[in-house]
């Protein structure tokens, strides 16, 4: 068998597969943190829960709706956005002029009642999603097999955090999006509609989190406590990519879960801390983090 | 019924709040189609509250302004952008962000009848050369200047409110700013214009407003500036 640096190749293309999986999953979610932030100027402790209700939309729509996956892949996500939008007009954009330690409490105690609501109807153990037929299967590439749906997931993944940051930083309404982070105030003395672009945001960025956990939902359990999980190491991938960027919560994204699955191969005590200690040197060595501007 | 003699703007009984301070005491003046106004005034007067509350962004504001017969005091900002008034801050607000271009097509059109950019380039033709630049902020102080001023003259907005357009540049460039101004007079344009340097804006004003603490204390028309020197300077404590 072939050996790359004394590990089986396909021990190694196996977990660098896992770490590209994690690493989509990573980066949609520190991406829509990372638009969030930079327009609404709030940590969003709740994206964890959104994304679990992102997996629960895609469950009830197959068992009460009959829609499958596909459809799922959008409804949910315009389904949860709009649960965002509502989130924001009923309570985040009264705290824009307060300290960022509100925004971060207030989204805090609503992931925690997402939670506790889904854990109240469902239960904590997971329910089952199951694959799509046309997603089953996989090929097989000679140095290793790639399950049709892992390859989706990723490619996915690249599709949307390219064209979100496509639009961000190449199209007029990215240009807004830019300006307004800057000086909302003046952007919208230009008769820009500023609060409802920030209210369109937020639930856009609410979704990418639902979008994900659909991905997420055939692969993962659907569970009230999926989010909750993920979304620490995510908050680990924004502090080391630096709060904001759009490209660098991408790159970060993708960059550390890689090198989480490589760390499972070459040293895999290390595997589960490794985020953690790459965030811990970030900090000390440039605390704005790997892409970010200083504040 | 319309009544043709009306101002274009009408400020009446205006007060403006920061917070608790209270900036703005009663500021009443107007502005008719086609004029070039000057809001004279030392530094802190409110010169600048005076047009960021005819815009609407500051915090709190009472009294009453009137574009067009329209009364905008309990509009939003965006509002009164679309009601056809654009600002052009004293700090210039030219975005880091944002390349020239986009700096340049940022503020949407609100009304028919905004200059193309062709124009905009003949009265600014180093904004041409520079539009390439990635950073709006990377443009000298001048560039910025007729950056903030070019990208307000395409959206159709018919009154512009110029906060010391002047303030920081050099000679030659004053003076281009002043055929500017001049140049959109002749075009119909109608300009607020708040200036510490009351020798460049004799040479666009029609007639001028003196501020101090919060209120209009003084007017009087171009024709006047030589008979009421000595007071200006008493003013504006030159
Ligand atoms: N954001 C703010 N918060 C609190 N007070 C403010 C704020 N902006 C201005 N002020 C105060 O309001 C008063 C009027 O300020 P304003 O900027 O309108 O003056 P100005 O006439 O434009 O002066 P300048 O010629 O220096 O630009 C000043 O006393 C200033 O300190
Ligand atoms: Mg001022």
């Amino acid at each position: 068998m072939l050996e790359i640096f004394g590990i089986p190749s396909t021990a190694l293309f196996g977990q660098l597969l896992i770490g590209l999986i994690n690493g989509s999953f990573y980066a949609l979610l520190s991406l829509g943190l990372a638009v969030i932030f930079g327009m609404l100027n709030i940590i969003n402790f709740s994206h964890g829960a959104q994304y679990m209700m992102g997996a629960f939309a895609a469950y009830l729509l197959l068992q009460y709706t009959g829609l499958g996956y596909w459809p799922a892949l959008i409804v949910a996500p315009i389904l949860v956005g709009i649960t965002g939008v509502i989130v924001e007009r009923l309570f985040l954009q009264r705290l824009y002029k307060l300290d960022h330690l509100y925004g971060l409490l207030l989204t805090f105690g609503l992931a925690l009642i997402f939670e506790g609501l889904a854990r109240n109807k469902f239960g904590s153990a997971g329910l089952p999603y199951t694959l799509p037929d046309s997603l089953r299967g996989g090929q097989n590439l000679g140095f290793m097999f790639l399950p049709n749906y892992r390859a989706w997931v990723i490619v996915a993944s690249l599709g949307i955090c390219l064209g979100t940051w496509f639009v961000i930083e190449w199209t007029r309404l990215g240009a807004y999006l830019r300006a307004a982070t800057e000086n909302p105030t003046l952007v919208r003395a230009f008769g820009i509609n500023v609060p409802r672009m920030i209210t369109l945001t937020y639930g856009f960025g609410v979704a990418l989190a639902a979008f994900a956990g659909v991905m997420a939902a055939p692969i993962y359990n659907v569970s009230p406590q999926m989010g909750s999980e993920l979304i620490i190491v995510v908050f680990a991938v924004v502090v080391i990519g630096g709060m904001g960027s759009i490209l660098g919560a991408i790159v970060t994204g993708f960059g550390l879960g890689v090198i989480e699955g490589l760390t499972k191969v070459f040293f895999p005590e290390a595997s589960n801390t490794v985020i953690f200690v790459i965030m811990a040197i970030v900090l000390l060595v440039r605390p704005a983090g790997l892409f970010g501007r200083r504040a | 019924m319309l009544d043709v003699t009306a101002p274009l703007l009408a400020v009446n009984d205006l007060q403006a709040w920061y917070g608790e301070s209270h900036i703005l005491h009663g500021v009443a003046f107007d502005v008719r189609e086609g004029e070039v106004v000057t809001l004279l005034g030392r530094n802190g007067a409110g010169k600048t509250t005076t047009l960021k509350s005819i815009m609407g962004i500051v915090g709190n504001r009472t009294g009453s302004v009137r574009y067009e017969g329209h009364e905008l005091i309990a509009r939003t900002s965006d509002q009164i952008a679309r009601a056809g008034i654009a600002f052009c801050p004293e700090e210039r607000g030219v975005f880091a962000s944002l390349s020239v271009e986009e700096n340049l097509l940022l503020p949407p059109a609100v009304k028919p009848g905004g200059l193309s950019l062709e124009r905009i380039f003949e009265l600014f033709p180093n904004l041409k050369e520079r539009l390439g630049s990635s950073q709006g902020t990377k443009l000298s102080g001048g560039e910025q200047q007729m950056l903030a001023i070019g990208r307000i003259l395409r959206t159709g907005a018919r009154l512009l409110l110029l906060d010391e357009p002047t303030e920081g540049l050099a000679p030659v460039i004053i003076q281009q700013i002043g055929k500017t101004i001049r140049a959109l007079k002749e075009q119909g344009f109608t300009i607020l214009l708040v200036e510490q340097n009351f020798r460049f804006a004799s040479t666009v004003a029609d007639r001028y407003y003196v501020m101090e603490h919060g209120r209009i204390i003084d007017q009087f028309a171009n024709s006047e500036l030589d008979a009421n020197v000595e007071k200006l300077h008493d003013y504006l404590g030159v």
